[in-house]
């Protein structure tokens, strides 16, 4: 069999079911990428030991009915494994030891999958470009000195590199979908509820969302039907019937309507950009479907909306890091309060401080009307928005990210530049919609670019339909020249 | 709203960071034209808005107050940097 690294999931799940190739010799290949792709600093933890003991274990007894059966995946280090350290790309988190799987995690393993290893990621998942990692830079495989995007940059570098069949993410305001869109891969963030949120290091949790990152629209569908599940232990979870999202899977889109929203041609778009907009609306009449011109009039408001309501509930979940339940913890410090207040910040990195103390400030006393209730009220008239919009629309088309992949360091003292990067991808958090990146094009640079569906809740599979048809029609290709391997 | 030093200081306070000058002036900085750009909202009336309380068309569930876990001290206590084979270890709170 040729590289099977460089297979799409449902054909290494397709090899292993067909008895064509072991769970082992498909772990020990993406063992020898891993080992080879330092370079990239995708991963914080490998467990290539623990990997070929479950593939070895695996193949003695094969049960082969199962939805991911002898699946080596490696995750986000955002979600907590049991034994295995979970950092959230924070020294805060430098010898955190979960004593409990997280129930996204615990899904994957019980449809046959097992861990590879924990990726890098922003810290506390804040950030756009895996530079707030307290494990350094990630590199972007599309090119040296890239940043992959963030806050999932490491999955994101890690699958496009071949070092994982598939990966898991989250996202608070694009967290999935840009670093989906500047590496050339799918990556969905569900409808808030679907995926729970237990076991998850919490950034701001209503907004939070774990979800699948892969190389195909296909293997997408795959792993939300491993994913999605209701979870008691999670208050916000929405109790449905579980669906097939994989085996429902067809590019037929006749009759379906697509809106455009006006308001999503900022000024000083790239015309690249334009480009890929106009060939996205093309590809998808081609298909059958009808092209709707729709206005979300309050889109402008959304971002600066997020940087309230996102650090406020921030400033609140970490809190919890104390120096004293776990974590890291101060040595200087002569009372409880100068400890407290050295270990947060010797522990916590500097975007993280800045988060927290712009929360703390929004909810500070005096100020929560003129901020928190102002941003809450400005989220209900974005949801508002797309729910009008909804009652003429099956989906929204828009690009992922207003550019591509940029240098490392390029944005780095730039706190607002840095946070544009997610003005098309912040709404769908807001509104608690489901929101899919679909690689479709590239820029002069020859760097992928994506574009993004939206979807109404719990629309993932009509989302998913949609996306296969802009996949099958768009001809993007990419092949790296792994010039990163030593 | 103008963010100024002291501002930062009395957050950094409430929100248990220590800060050196050095970085309460870069913090200052940044705070300052961060605000600037959450204060694009003021030129939008939500006068008459119900702010959002819950992204779901459902209500939160409550469940049974039953208990189904317990017995789990060694795993609460196994991650703290400072404990005894009973409790956490904090600094002195105490005179």
């Amino acid at each position: 069999m040729t590289d099977i690294t460089k297979k799409s999931l449902a054909q290494i799940v397709k090899a292993i079911k067909g008895k064509e190739i072991s769970s082992t010799e498909v772990t020990a290949a993406f063992i020898k990428n891993i080992e080879k792709s330092k370079k990239l600093n995708a991963f914080i933890t490998t467990c290539s030991d623990e990997a070929m003991k479950n593939a070895k274990e695996f193949d003695k007894n094969q049960k082969l009915d199962s939805l991911l059966p002898g699946v080596p995946i490696a995750v986000k280090d955002l979600f907590c494994t049991k034994s295995i350290k979970t950092t959230a790309g924070s020294k805060m988190l430098e010898n955190f030891i979960p004593t409990y799987e997280s129930t996204i995690t615990k899904n994957l393993w019980s449809e046959g999958a097992f861990l590879l290893g924990k990726l890098n990621c922003d810290e506390y998942a804040m950030g756009s470009s895996n530079e707030t990692s307290f494990y350094g830079n990630v590199i972007n495989p599309i090119a040296d000195q890239t940043v992959p995007g963030g806050s999932s940059g490491g999955s994101a570098s890690a699958l496009v590199a071949d070092l994982t069949p598939a990966t898991i993410g989250t996202d608070t305001g694009g967290s999935i979908r840009q670093p989906a869109s500047f590496t050339g891969t799918v990556g969905l963030k569900p409808t808030y509820g679907l995926c729970s949120r237990w076991g998850i290091v919490a950034f701001a949790s209503s907004l939070d969302q774990a979800g699948p990152m892969t190389k195909t629209v296909e293997d997408c569908a795959l792993m939300l039907e491993a994913m999605a599940t209701f979870d008691k232990k999670d208050s916000t979870s929405i109790k449905k019937k579980k669906e097939n999202y994989f085996k429902n899977l067809k590019d037929d889109i006749k009759g379906i309507k697509i809106g455009i929203p006006k308001e999503y041609r900022v000024d000083n778009m790239p015309k690249e950009i334009e480009i890929l907009w106009e060939n996205g609306k093309k590809i998808l009449k081609d298909a059958g479907a009808k092209i709707v011109d729709i206005s979300l009039n309050h889109t402008k408001y959304a971002l600066p909306a997020y940087y309230i309501v996102a650090p406020a509930e921030a400033s609140s979940n970490l809190a919890r890091y104390d120096g004293i339940k776990y974590g890291y913890r101060s040595s200087k410090g002569s009372n409880l309060i100068e400890m407290y207040e050295n270990t947060r910040s010797e522990g916590f990195g500097d975007e993280v401080k800045r988060r927290i103390l712009i929360g703390t400030y929004v909810l500070s006393s005096g100020y929560y009307d003129a901020y928190y209730l102002k941003a809450q009220k400005v989220r209900k008239l974005i949801k508002e928005d797309f729910d009008e919009s909804f009652k003429n629309v099956d989906a929204i088309l828009t690009p992922s990210t207003p550019s591509s992949a940029f240098k490392i360091g390029e944005k780095k003292d730039d706190p607002i530049s840095m946070y544009l990067n997610d003005i098309f991808t912040v709404p769908a958090n807001l509104a608690g919609i489901p929101a899919i990146s679909i690689p479709s094009g590239k820029d002069k640079k020859d760097f992928p670019l994506g574009l993004q569906l939206i979807g109404k809740p719990l629309d993932e599979q009509k989302l998913l339909n949609i996306a296969l048809a802009i996949e099958k029609r768009s001809g993007f290709k990419q092949s790296l020249k792994r010039w990163w391997e030593n | 709203m103008s963010i100024d030093k002291d501002k930062i200081k009395h957050v950094a306070k409430l929100a248990r960071i220590s800060l050196d000058e050095k970085k309460t002036d870069s913090l200052t900085k940044d705070l300052s034209s961060i605000f600037k750009f959450i204060e694009k909202l003021n030129e939008l009336n939500t006068k008459n808005i119900e702010p959002l309380t819950s992204i779901l068309n459902e209500p939160l569930r409550s469940r049974t107050d039953e208990i189904n876990d317990g017995k789990i001290k060694d795993q609460i206590l196994e991650n703290s940097p400072k404990k005894n084979e009973e409790f956490f270890i904090v600094p002195k709170v105490v005179d």
